[in-house]
């Protein structure tokens, strides 16, 4: 029972650890917190639905079509909303990216209707293997497992050795030390929102195929996605996966003894983190100049 | 044009006289207003000032000391609960029970003020965003107050209950009436407060909190009496929500109903009563009245219909709402970022300097 636990806390964990990249991501180029994030995924998941179930399209396909659309949807609301903004404050950008949710949840609202509806996604939560006697995990666990780690190592030499990860972290330390360094900082946030999109875009195909598919059901992972991401550290991702991994954990454990605060668990955890250390467990911490 | 000559002049509670004489013709429209409209109007008009004391207690917090929540639906849920709560079980008379919910919301505000004081911008959103929900999910689990189903708020009564002093109030006129009266002390106490030493302190952290520690504000106090103050108003006009509703469950007060009640604030204008008071009103009037048939929207409505039944879905229109929001919100930062408030003053500026 209790490796169960484990081995589901952990699946559960990866999926929030692996949105709570894409949350991070552009917290760490832009300092911008994406609030539509999950709004994103939500819409980008949508769209493979649609063309799954009206074009009956082969799954192979329509994943890369989601894919091309996740990271067209994010540049576009880099360029349209983002970039016209003028200094915006702290506040003014939360708002842009409220207002960028409340508008993509309305348009899925519009298209698509409020009735929940099953995602036809490649890998069951319902088909399992036993690896070990006595311990059985779904194919979806293994799936969001391979995807975790696989787009973790990717980012983590992307971040380190690529010149466009290089220049990412540049814009993210001083804009305009970047800008005379001969970045395109534009270019350079355009790339940073769409990259984020299509992880947000992965792991919310993965969301939806283990609940159900509905205008607001990016919204709770989103929440638990975000704790992750403040429990390990906005600015690291490592941090963040492990994070997600560790709320995980905490979650279903809790959920086992009182499945009736589950849903808050992550809250609370957040408030705590958030008071406690603000920084997160893994990141190193800024302390603000005057 | 509004040269503040002397500190008495920038501390008066009506700049001018034009103001002070505009402002008792607005409040005698108000007090007369259920003379000219249908009293099936005055619902509307009961929940825009609900919204308006609690704008104003959020721009008290957003707006003048610069804290970001999106935790307010959570103190208005306090302040709903509490309200109804305390005078069915301790049968209290709803002034009393109005002013204690304020004041649970209050304490409710402080705890989340200590934390606040090491967060700022996102995280603190984050935070809030958290302690709203979670409110939501607490209310949502215990039956005292009342589950998943909701409750009905306890028949209006101002005297003790259940005694000759009973004195009961129904019908959306009567409510609106105490609402009124109610929602005028709340502002003009709001504006009151902005002239004295604690607003002033307030207005300090918000334009630089490391500069006011250094003039002697203290950070630990004032950031938390604004975040008790906020609460106290969500809580208080939570309270009259449940009256003028009657009947709400926890999922009323989710994590859009924060997001709304920051918007009217930044729509109306960040720092500014005035604006507060007109965000709301917009907002509310979008969200009560215009927006809830879309159809029916003079000159919109029909092309709605005829784009939606070619490319989306006509019954997926009631999400216009949303669509719209969203959309007000992204226009007002990236065009407006003062709000309706900046579009008054440029307005203001235009007619007083006209031919130049």
């Amino acid at each position: 029972m209790i490796e169960q636990l484990i081995v589901e806390g952990l699946a559960i964990g990866a999926c929030y650890g692996l949105f709570g990249v894409a949350v991070a991501i552009i917290y760490k180029t832009s300092e911008v917190v994406n609030f539509a994030q999950g709004e994103m995924g939500m819409i980008a998941t949508f769209v493979a639905f649609h063309v799954l179930t009206v074009y009956h399209v082969p799954f192979w396909l329509a994943f890369i079509i989601t894919m091309v659309f996740a990271m067209l949807l994010g540049m576009l609301i880099e360029i349209c909303f983002l970039r016209p903004a003028k200094d915006p404050t702290v506040l003014g950008l939360i708002i842009i990216t409220l207002g960028a949710e409340m508008l993509l949840m309305g348009l899925a609202g519009w298209k698509w209707g409020a009735e929940q509806k099953d995602f036809p996604f490649l890998l069951s939560v319902q088909k399992t293997h036993e690896i070990l006697p006595g311990l059985t995990v779904n194919e979806w666990s293994m799936g969001v497992f391979v995807l975790a780690a696989v787009i973790m190592v990717f980012l983590f030499l992307f971040f380190r050795y690529s010149r466009l990860g290089i220049a990412m972290r540049a814009t993210q330390q001083n804009v305009n030390a970047a800008k005379i360094m001969g970045i395109k900082v534009e270019r350079v946030f355009s790339i940073t929102w769409a990259m984020s999109s299509l992880i947000g875009a992965v792991a919310a195909m993965f969301f939806a195929a283990r609940s159900v598919l509905d205008p607001n059901f990016m919204m709770e992972p989103f929440m638990r996605a975000f704790a992750a991401a403040v429990l390990g550290g906005l600015t690291s991702i490592p941090g963040v996966v492990v994070g997600g991994i560790l709320l995980g954990l905490i979650e279903n454990f809790f959920g086992y003894a009182w499945p009736e605060w589950k849903p808050i668990v992550a809250f609370v955890v957040i408030i705590i983190i958030i008071t406690v250390r603000p920084s997160g467990l893994f990141a190193k911490h800024y302390i603000k100049k005057v | 044009m509004d040269m503040k000559r002397d500190y008495y002049e920038d501390i008066e509670l009506f700049s001018s006289g034009t103001v002070l004489f505009w402002s008792v013709a607005f409040l005698v429209f108000l007090f007369t207003l259920p003379l000219y409209i249908p009293s099936y109007n005055i619902y509307l008009f009961n929940i825009i000032m609900v919204h308006v004391i609690l704008a104003v207690g959020l721009n008290i917090l957003v707006g003048y000391t610069g804290q970001i929540s999106l935790g307010h639906a959570g103190f208005f849920a306090i302040g709903a609960y509490g309200t109804a709560l305390l005078m069915i079980h301790l049968h209290l008379p709803f002034l009393m029970a109005l002013i204690i919910a304020g004041l649970i919301s209050a304490f409710f505000g402080f705890i989340i003020g200590l934390p606040a004081l090491r967060l700022e911008g996102p995280y603190l959103a984050i935070a809030t965003l958290g302690f709203g929900l979670t409110i939501m999910h607490i209310i949502g689990h215990w039956d005292i107050f009342g589950g998943r189903m909701g409750i009905s708020t306890p028949p209006l009564d101002l005297g003790l209950q259940n005694s000759p002093y009973s004195f009961v109030i129904e019908g959306d006129v009567k409510i609106y009436y105490l609402i009124l009266v109610i929602t005028v002390l709340m502002v003009v106490c709001a504006r009151n407060l902005m002239r004295t030493r604690v607003g002033r302190a307030f207005v300090a952290i918000r334009d630089d909190d490391i500069a006011a520690e250094v003039m002697g504000v203290n950070l630990t106090i004032f950031k938390t009496m604004s975040f008790a103050l906020s609460a106290f108003y969500a809580g208080v006009a939570g309270g009259l929500y449940g009256f003028v509703v009657s009947f709400f469950d926890p999922f009323t007060f989710n994590l859009i109903l924060s997001i709304v009640f920051l918007v009217m604030v930044v729509v109306g204008g960040l720092g500014s009563i005035l604006g507060a008071v007109m965000g709301a009103t917009l907002i509310t009037y979008l969200q009560f009245d215009l927006l809830k048939n879309v159809e029916e929207l003079p000159y919109m409505g029909e092309i709605l219909v005829q784009f939606s039944r070619k490319w989306l879905t006509v019954i997926g229109l009631a999400n216009f709402g949303s669509v719209a929001l969203g959309l007000i919100m992204l226009g007002i930062v990236i065009f407006e970022p003062l709000g309706m408030f900046g579009i008054w003053i440029r307005m203001k500026k235009y007619w007083k300097t006209w031919p130049f």
